[in-house]
């Protein structure tokens, strides 16, 4: 009774060499065939799927619950269902929750709620220094038993350097991948925008380059002398792109990811003091924004982030520099990703490689298969759809985006992740 | 950046000199002229704000900029009400919105706002109720328009032709929201030259690209300047981040009699107040004959009701010196 037959769907699995009209029969924690015999459909609830794209569930390598320690904003529930709708089948909890996850107790907690919330699946990074602070290792190899995927500083500026060199270092001998956010502690640190020539005007303190590059360049080297396995995320700089590629081209076992509104966005669109563009990374200027679009298209950035942060009303009900910066990204995720393809910036295939493939090979978790017996994986999309992307129907409880009234392509019917699935 | 705008181009709110026509910023110094008038009678009060309520918000402290907008309400025959807020209710943490609702009960007609946030008139103006009127009397480091417009007023005064002028405008340009807007201001009035001097430290970058001539070497920055307009360096600003000390900023950026004689020979000096007298401005400069930084003081009045007089839909009558 409960198995769901999608019929006539385009499939789309470029690492499976998928590329056809195919049918799925599954049910929930199982796929029960690949184009299965005529006949197979009995008792089975059947999508049609004409027009339709099968593809495998996106995955956010960065999105903000604000469970624990700002549940007055979104928790877990709300937004990993949110996220599922949206056709996300994976999220990723960055560590600077409150408290921070720096301890088995914190992870379990997380995952505990994650699984009661039936959404998406949770993973968590957990903090690389003991409340990501600047004096001790985390217990590491604990965080890692208590299922986290990753160690890493996201969101937190680490100042001490030799305190980060040790904690790479131990992170590559438990053979743990680590997850960096490059933002100096002290450059740009009471900035508010990026510090250009509309900063200069509006009169907003700035966020140079610098506070970028300068840690990028230094966590490239602890990097690389500690042999550890690194992701860079929310690149906001040219320069900064192109010492990710410099690093690569080296083979350094590194990779990097960019968040929407950088994408699209560029320093005027803080203008007039719009709170909801008021974002950290800032948005930067317009030939920053070309060269991490250029980088997507190459491959230079491998992944497309949310970077999901959900604010309450009051959190940007304030003049510019106090709001709280961040944006809802979950809602819009897809729409922007197809925007992409629209705009001929990626085609199909590397958009699914940027939004949904190449994040699992950097968590380490398994492509989705379609064969017999595989865990259902994967979102059955209308890519003519198209919708004004408005705060009020915004599944996440966080309304904050700077992408209100865009028009967006594309509407999840069927997302699917393990045993749990969402059927418009 | 039109939300400042009614549909028929008056000023609904006075936020920033960004966008505000040419027009009417020579509307607004050729009002103040005739409205300074009225200084000098006996009775200087005028009728035409009668039963207007005029509301002034500070959530920074001042108490200079604070009393000329109430003297400006009070000699147009507005109420005034003046509420500090930097003590009141924020601090309690109510939030900034909560704040102007509960203002907004006693029904005023304007709100003179000063706040420490860049932008903040503008959020103000953009939730303000219908019918209440926004003057940013300093925002952040983002703009303080009537100063600026006093500033080009008290210029006018002595040089009217700005296309002849070399203006310097010398100190914490990074920091200054009199800096931005008097930038602005200049730039919409033509003027000749266009340079700001400081350290890099204090020097927001893109300027040159507007067109403004950057000196880091006073001497270069002033040398036959029409007009030097000195910034208040703030305390803060010493303390080692910014500059190493108080003394090394008055020897290379400081206003000695002896830096003014490479400037033109009937050039003025400006200080937007309140001055540290041998931080950036020598004493003897500042009291001497090529400054008008009093005189300033007088015009901020009359820039002011100005101001006040054509975003409450004021006729304000031609009135001739006495």
């Amino acid at each position: 009774m409960n198995r769901i037959l999608i019929r006539g769907a385009h499939a789309r699995f470029p690492h499976l060499g998928i590329d056809r009209k195919a049918d799925v029969l599954f049910e929930p924690g199982r796929v029960l065939a690949l184009d299965p015999p005529a006949g197979a459909e009995n008792g089975a609830r059947i999508v049609n799927a004409q027009g339709c794209w099968l593809l495998p569930g996106l995955v956010d390598l960065a999105a903000r619950l604000r469970e624990p320690g700002a549940s007055y904003k979104a928790d877990i529930h709300s937004e990993a269902n949110a996220a599922l709708l949206r056709g996300i089948t994976h999220l990723v909890i960055p560590p600077d929750t409150e408290p921070v996850v720096d301890s088995t107790a914190v992870v379990e907690l997380i995952l505990r709620r994650a699984r009661e919330a039936r959404g998406a699946t949770v993973h968590v990074i957990g903090a690389l220094t003991r409340g990501l602070g600047e004096e001790s290792l985390s217990e590491m190899a604990g965080l890692r038993a208590a299922g986290c995927i990753a160690v890493g500083n996201i969101g937190r500026p680490m100042a001490n350097h030799a305190l980060l060199r040790r904690a790479l270092q131990y992170a590559a001998s438990l053979s743990l991948p680590v997850h960096l956010q490059s933002v100096d502690p002290w450059i740009g640190a009471d900035g508010v925008a990026h510090e250009g020539r509309v900063s200069a005007l509006q009169g907003l303190p700035g966020i140079p380059e610098t506070a970028e590059t300068l840690a990028l360049a230094r966590d490239l080297m602890l990097v690389e002398e500690a042999g550890v396995t690194a992701h860079f995320g929310r690149l906001s700089t040219a320069r900064g792109v192109a010492m990710l590629a410099e690093a690569k081209a080296r083979g350094l076992p590194v990779s990097a990811d960019v968040v929407m509104p950088n994408v699209f966005l560029n320093e005027h669109d803080v203008m007039p003091f719009r709170a909801a563009a008021h974002l950290k990374p800032p948005l930067r200027t317009v030939a920053d924004r070309d060269a991490l679009r250029a980088a997507l298209a190459n491959g230079v950035i491998d992944a497309l982030v949310s970077d999901h942060q959900p604010h309450d009303r009051d959190g940007k009900l304030r003049p510019f520099p106090s709001a709280d910066p961040g944006a809802s990204g979950l809602d819009s995720f897809l729409g922007l990703g197809l925007k992409l393809i629209q705009e001929g910036l990626l085609d199909v295939t590397r958009w699914i490689d940027r939004a949904a493939l190449a994040p699992r090979r950097i968590l380490g978790i398994g492509l989705p298969e379609l064969s017999e017996g595989a865990l259902p994986d994967f979102i059955l999309v209308d890519p003519g759809h198209e919708e004004r992307l408005l705060p009020e129907t915004m599944l996440s409880r966080g309304r904050n985006t700077p992408f209100a009234g865009w028009v967006l392509p594309g509407r999840v019917l069927l997302a699917a992740i393990a045993d749990r699935f969402y059927l418009r | 950046m039109n939300l400042q705008l009614t549909p028929e181009g008056r000023l609904k709110h006075l936020l920033t000199i960004d966008g505000l026509p040419r027009h009417l910023l020579i509307e607004l110094l050729d009002t103040a002229q005739s409205l300074s008038n009225i200084a000098l009678r006996a009775n200087k009060k005028l009728p035409l704000l009668r039963g207007r309520t005029v509301m002034n918000l500070f959530f920074e402290a001042s108490t200079r900029t604070r009393t000329t907008f109430a003297l400006a309400a009070e000699r147009l025959s507005a109420d005034v009400v003046n509420i500090d807020v930097s003590t009141s209710s924020t601090s309690k943490g109510e939030s900034l919105l909560d704040t102007l609702a509960t203002l907004h009960a006693m029904h005023c007609d304007m709100f003179v706002v000063r706040h420490a946030d860049s932008g903040a008139a503008h959020f103000i103006a953009e939730h303000a109720p219908e019918g209440v009127s926004v003057l940013n009397a300093g925002d952040g480091r983002h703009a303080h328009p009537t100063q600026a417009l006093l500033d080009v007023y008290t210029i006018r005064r002595h040089k009217p032709d700005f296309s002849a002028l070399t203006v310097a405008i010398v100190g914490d340009v990074m920091h200054s929201r009199v800096a931005r807007s008097e930038l602005l201001a200049l730039g919409t009035l033509r003027v000749g030259e266009l340079r700001v001097v400081g350290p890099r430290t204090l020097i927001p970058p893109g300027l040159e690209e507007m067109g403004v001539r950057v000196c880091t070497d006073m001497a270069e920055g002033v040398a036959g300047a029409d007009v030097i307009i000195m910034l208040r360096l703030q305390r803060e600003r010493m303390r080692g981040a910014f500059l190493p000390s108080e003394g090394e900023y008055y020897r290379r950026y400081g206003l000695t009699p002896e830096r003014l004689k490479l400037a033109k020979p009937d050039c003025i000096v400006m200080h937007p107040g309140p001055m540290n007298r041998g931080v950036e401005i020598a004493s003897e400069v500042a009291d001497g004959p090529h400054s008008v930084i009093l005189e300033q003081v007088s015009n901020g009045l009359a820039v002011r009701m100005a101001v006040m007089a054509h975003i409450l839909g004021a006729q304000v009558p031609v009135m001739e010196a006495a």
